[in-house]
């Protein structure tokens, strides 16, 4: 009973929704989620349920998967990393919302030691540490092997390195063009474009949360949401055809799910006026055309009239509409996800005819 | 001068004053000279602010990844000894590696090392972006890090293939089968069919992003040879060189971030 809830509550409409949730309250309460109390906590139930569910054989099938090891280890590292910061960051807040300053700028703390023995000792002791680490994981765990390569029979499902499984997940609301290109290139453009953006010169070299508010919920969403999240769903909730399964549920190759996808197109022109679609390509799409317009330039006064007209006059021109245009990018994937689950749509624009699909 | 111990003796001899041209350093003539002769140690700066060397600002997670690319180049070339990238021998040298080579855990240590490393540049770049050290002066080396993570990816990619084994080729089937969706680019990407004059096709299938990348238009055994060199030879080379530069900004940025 509890595992089929556990199953149902899994599925990517209700995880996702739940993981937003739970960001959205980190943002508004870091100070409750920064303590101590709230960390502990976690972590023991984190344990206890870990532990439970490992009980499962199907689930227990998925996650010792020897590749799937460092994805356990990903996640260990990236809660207590997350909770970590957001700790810090509040009791910095809280010293300098007293007048004390940060803890990285105390007079203690700013005296200068010598490198030899305070950093070179440090830097041993993690090697040493990080090498039994790999060596006693090297032991426990063989390398996986499978049959040898044979290009006339695919596996399936078959999945990307772990790595870029957030990747292979957005495949499902994006064509690979984006998923695959343009959105990756985004990314990549935008991490770099990062501190060219973001002017706030507070925050620079101790953790905050306050100062940064903007900045930090920003980069979490991407982050934890986006990245890491959609690496758990394509890592351990995706089977055979890319099939949701619940985390406790049998990898059934024959398991059917109705899909009926249809495309804003078919939406507009047959269920709303009742008429064929238009020959005319452009004609066909023109709603999804001006839909995907407005969402990338129509909207974009409305939002500096409402809550831009601040940062434009605080970054400038360039800086404010490359972040708009980040912010919108980030947010056209979500915007995506709750599009199929809720009407069941495939493609805003679908042109098939030039492989020009979004 | 009887009472001399073992150690002192030892730190007497010519040897030993031809290695360390300084005294034990416990002094700070001493500990300057440490770091400041060693070209290993003398990446360090030889005094820091306290708040620099705290895990808990720093969580060592830039040193590991160094320490853990450090490790991966020295398993990667004992790996090679073993190691041939045709479609013939790959699969069987891996399963050599595993029944007959002694100590067969260089495999293991390679691929979880590839992983870790990957889960410790991500880490590094959430501490980085939480301390907000990527704020001037530190803008162009954060550009830098950027680029050394998207490498670290492509490093562990291209190494996935070696294997040679189902898993390999179809994993990076699926990877590169995103790259033939590359805009003008790739033969089943958009815009590729308006490259089009006439009958002759300028963008198909064999000679798009992905035929370059897999010497192919399937992963087959130029994809092999490709992706070996490209792993064991040209991605390594720039990563280090992005490394140094990487150590090199930090240093010249003014260390490792702190409360200006």
């Amino acid at each position: 009973m509890i595992k089929e809830f556990i199953n149902y509550l899994s599925s990517p409409l209700y995880s996702f929704t739940g993981v937003m949730a739970f960001f959205f309250f980190t943002v508004k309460r870091p100070d409750i989620v920064g303590s101590k109390k709230f960390g502990l906590i976690s972590l023991v139930s984190i344990l206890v349920i870990f532990g439970w569910m490992l009980t499962d054989p199907v689930f227990f099938s998925v996650i010792s998967l020897p590749d799937n090891i460092p994805i356990i280890i990903l996640n260990a590292v990236v809660l207590w990393s997350w909770w970590f910061a957001i700790h810090k960051g509040v009791e910095n807040d809280k010293r300098i919302a007293a007048g004390e300053g940060p803890l990285e700028g105390t007079p203690e703390n700013r005296e200068k030691v010598w490198a030899w023995p305070n950093l070179v000792y440090t830097e041993l002791f993690a090697g040493i540490a990080c090498t039994v680490f790999l060596i006693v994981w090297a032991i426990f765990f063989k390398a996986p092997l499978e049959e040898p390569a044979n290009p006339t029979w695919a596996p399936n499902p078959a999945k990307a390195p772990w790595y870029f499984l957030g990747l292979q997940e957005m495949l499902v609301y994006f064509d690979p063009w984006m998923a695959g290109v343009v959105l990756p290139g985004i990314i990549l453009v935008g991490l770099i474009l990062l501190p060219f953006i973001d002017t706030n010169p507070k925050g620079n070299g101790y953790f905050t949360f306050a100062e940064r508010k903007f900045a930090i919920s920003g980069f979490m969403f991407g982050w934890i949401v986006l990245w890491i999240f959609l690496i758990q769903v394509g890592t351990f909730l995706r089977g055979p055809n890319w099939t949701f399964y619940g985390p406790f549920e049998y990898w059934d190759a024959h398991k059917v799910v109705a899909e009926n996808n249809i495309n804003l197109s078919e939406i507009m022109w047959i269920k709303l006026f009742n008429t064929g679609l238009p020959k005319n390509i452009i004609l066909r799409e023109i709603f999804g055309i001006l839909l995907t317009g407005f969402y990338l330039v129509g909207i974009v006064p409305i939002i500096t009239k409402k809550w831009g007209h601040k940062f434009l006059k605080d970054m400038g021109t360039i800086r404010y509409y490359l972040l708009i245009f980040l912010i919108l990018s980030a947010a056209s994937l979500p915007i995506k996800m709750y599009l199929r689950w809720f009407i069941n749509l495939k493609y805003i624009v679908a042109m098939p005819e030039f492989e020009l699909n979004l | 001068m009887s009472e001399q111990s073992f150690a002192d003796k030892v730190a007497n001899t010519q040897v030993w004053k031809s290695i360390f041209r300084h005294g034990p350093p416990n002094n700070a003539r001493n500990r300057a000279a440490v770091v400041a002769g060693n070209v290993f140690l003398h990446l360090h700066p030889i005094k820091l602010k306290k708040s620099g060397v705290q895990l808990g600002y720093t969580w060592c997670m830039g040193g590991l990844t160094f320490f853990v690319f450090l490790a991966l180049t020295v398993t990667g070339v004992l790996l090679m000894f073993y190691y041939r990238p045709t479609a013939e021998y790959a699969f069987t040298d891996i399963i050599g590696l595993r029944e007959h080579v002694p100590l067969g855990i260089m495999r293991e240590l390679h691929r979880w090392g590839a992983h870790l490393m990957v889960i410790t540049v991500w880490i590094h770049m959430f501490r980085v972006f939480m301390t907000g050290s990527y704020k001037p002066p530190r803008e162009f080396n954060w550009g830098v890090g950027v680029i050394l993570l998207v490498l670290t990816l492509l490093l562990s990619f291209t190494g996935y293939l070696l294997p040679w084994d189902q898993l390999a080729i179809w994993a990076i089937t699926v990877g590169s089968n995103m790259a033939k969706a590359t805009p003008f680019l790739g033969h089943g990407g958009p815009g590729a069919a308006l490259a089009q004059i006439g009958d002759f096709v300028m963008v198909s299938d064999k000679n798009d992003v992905r035929f370059q990348l897999l010497g192919g238009r399937f992963v087959g055994e130029a994809a092999l040879l490709r992706f070996y060199i490209l792993h064991c030879v040209f991605i390594p080379l720039v990563v280090a060189v992005l490394i140094a530069v990487h150590f090199w900004r930090v240093r010249k940025d003014g260390g490792i971030s702190a409360p200006l």
